[in-house]
């Protein structure tokens, strides 16, 4: 390495080293967060996480509620689906690779590799079975491979819809099948130019003609250009019949998660904002998507609020930006996402469980957790309760990272981690009520402080 | 009788070399950023962080190269001393142009521009300065300078 590249790397460490800190917080969650001025140092700060094993710890869940690791050795963990009879379908595998277009790309992409696994793309679904219920998933198979980065994972009948990094595709299913019988067929190509945001999140409308398939932008603000950014940032409404698709909801820079609210049938999803103008800036959020709705990104972020950083600019568009509901906090990376039913317990019966992948580019880190986001009479109500903590510990390091989240009608969370290549069940404590309807009070051991 | 100028304060050809390759790589730097400025085409962008990168590769051997010089001389040449200078501001604001061509679209400006701007200037400048010192009649250098 040249003089000049060392010279210039020192430098960087140097100021990296001198970013920590920061003042105090200001309220990031909820309906209405405070949004500071945007801010952007020399160097935007970098903090990735330090992976280390997870050894005898375990994650933290409130008291009463059990952890257990129901699979391990995973080949990168994404997304789960609980299936009609239990079994647990696990999406595996690393997408992207988009190219390094500055000298930026090329440090920090270094720099972010170390917080993630290193274990290879599994491009594959795996199976976990706990056939007789008690909590050890003793089979495990794997139900199809050679997939392309699967992540979004949807069942509507006998139909298996799995979102590929580049198209969505279905296998047919039948309750108890251990491996699909047949070679995946194509719904409908996905955007995949660059990929820069390779995640397609996935939900099924109620009555399963419609998939929704989110699709992240190809840039954080841009930068690479406004071309590459077509088909992008947005959650497209796809006919399960036919594969044709129409822009559901637009704006939304990388529609992580999604899912269908019980009850109400309505879409909602959680969306990674973009970075670099600040600690604070810009919340991930929670929403319910309208159809036909704008949220801002590039132009605008939280509503109306613009982002000089986009050339050109499009006051129109900013006009019709829409305020996402629930902010989650700045950068905590919002990967999973699902909607409780009592099974989960009193305090954890109506809401939704947000897996926070965490940042790495923010000082003092945020997100590393499960978030629980109570709901009243269908919509966010209060801040948010930590469900499952633990997976950064007080040490610095980092054993785990939570992605998607899946509420199992048996009264468990299903937990998917990406960086210890886990599955995580949390079950809910003995005597809460199992399948019952909502109302009905689950009597020991769901008093917490 | 004219006076023979002083080979020991003649620059050395490789130093002036390097020297002289950062100014058309930062002058690129600062074109490709003003065509960005008219067209918001990013690629224009990217090709002057790249540029602005080799150019801060041949800034970091010149500085080098300066400093050594300085020292030869004990920091007491005056031109050695404004050459480092110049090579020294070029490194700093080379490298806050870098940064700053880190920042994402359109939040690499204005900054990115009016720091290529100077740091531009800064190479000419510093170029002109080295390259017009006095030169070593051919038959008076000695080995030892031209190795220097």
């Amino acid at each position: 390495m040249s003089r000049a590249g060392l010279l210039s790397l020192a430098a960087a460490a140097a100021l990296l080293a001198g970013c920590g800190g920061g003042g105090g917080e200001p309220q990031m969650y909820g309906p209405d967060p405070q949004l500071p001025e945007p801010q952007r140092g020399l160097l935007p700060d970098m903090q990735v996480a330090d992976p280390a094993p997870w050894g005898e710890a375990r994650p933290a869940a409130p008291q009463g509620y059990t952890v257990t690791a129901i699979a391990t050795g995973l080949r990168i963990p994404r997304q789960t689906l609980v299936l009609p009879n239990g079994d647990i379908l696990v999406a595996e595998g690393r997408g992207g690779g988009a190219p390094a277009l500055r000298p930026k790309d090329v440090i920090a992409n270094v720099i972010k590799a170390r917080g993630t696994t290193s274990v290879e793309s599994g491009d594959r679904l795996t199976l976990l079975r706990d056939a007789d219920g008690d909590g050890t998933y003793e089979g495990r198979s794997v139900f199809a491979e050679d997939l392309n980065a699967p992540y979004g994972l949807a069942l509507v009948g006998g139909q298996l819809y799995v979102a590929n990094q580049d198209a969505l595709v279905r296998f047919s299913y039948t309750v108890g099948q251990t491996r699909a019988d047949a070679p995946p067929v194509k719904v409908a190509g996905l955007p995949s130019y660059i990929n820069h945001h390779w995640t397609k999140a996935l939900a099924a409308s109620p009555d399963g003609r419609f998939l929704y398939v989110g699709i992240g932008s190809n840039s954080n603000i841009t930068e690479r250009g406004m071309p590459a950014e077509a088909d992008r940032a947005m959650i497209w409404e796809v006919d399960a019949a036919t594969g044709a698709h129409r822009p559901y909801a637009t704006g939304l820079r990388n529609p992580t998660a999604l899912a269908i609210q019980p009850g109400t049938g309505q879409l909602w999803a959680v969306v990674n904002e973009r970075d670099e103008i600040g600690p604070n800036l810009v919340p991930d959020y929670l929403t319910f998507v309208r159809d036909g709705g704008f949220y801002g990104w590039p132009y605008s972020y939280w509503g109306r609020n613009v982002d000089p950083r986009v050339r050109p600019q499009d006051p129109g568009k900013v006009a019709s930006a829409i305020r996402p509901d629930y902010a989650l906090g700045a950068h905590v990376a919002a990967l999973g996402l699902s909607f409780s039913s009592p099974a989960m317990g009193p305090r954890f019966a109506e809401g939704a469980f947000v897996g926070e992948h965490g940042s790495w580019n923010r000082s003092p880190p945020s997100g590393y957790k499960v978030v629980f986001v109570p709901f009243r009479n269908g919509r966010p109500a209060g801040p948010p309760v930590d469900f499952l903590t633990g997976f950064r510990g007080e040490d610095g390091k980092t054993r785990g990272r939570p992605v998607g989240v899946t509420v199992d009608p048996r009264g468990a969370l299903i937990v998917a981690d990406d960086l210890s290549n886990t599955v995580w069940r949390v079950t809910a404590p003995r005597g809460a009520p199992s399948g019952l309807p909502s109302g009905v009070a689950a009597p020991a051991g769901a008093g917490r402080p | 009788m004219v006076a023979v100028p002083d080979p020991s304060r003649a620059a050395s050809p490789l130093h002036a070399m390097l020297l002289a390759w950062t100014f058309p790589l930062y002058l690129g730097g600062l074109v490709a950023d003003i065509a960005y400025a008219r067209t918001y085409e990013i690629q224009w962008l990217n090709f002057a962080a790249w540029l602005i990168a080799g150019a801060m590769v041949f800034t970091g051997l010149a500085l080098a190269w300066s400093l050594f010089e300085a020292f030869r001389r004990s920091f007491r040449d005056r031109r050695t001393l404004i050459v480092l200078l110049l090579v020294a501001a070029m490194f700093v604001v080379g490298l806050l142009a870098s940064f700053q061509h880190a920042r994402d679209a359109w939040g690499a400006m204005p900054g990115g521009l009016v720091l290529s701007l100077v740091v531009t200037l800064l190479s000419a400048a510093a170029a002109v300065v080295l390259i017009l010192a006095p030169r070593p009649t051919h038959h008076r250098a000695s080995r030892g300078e031209i190795r220097a």
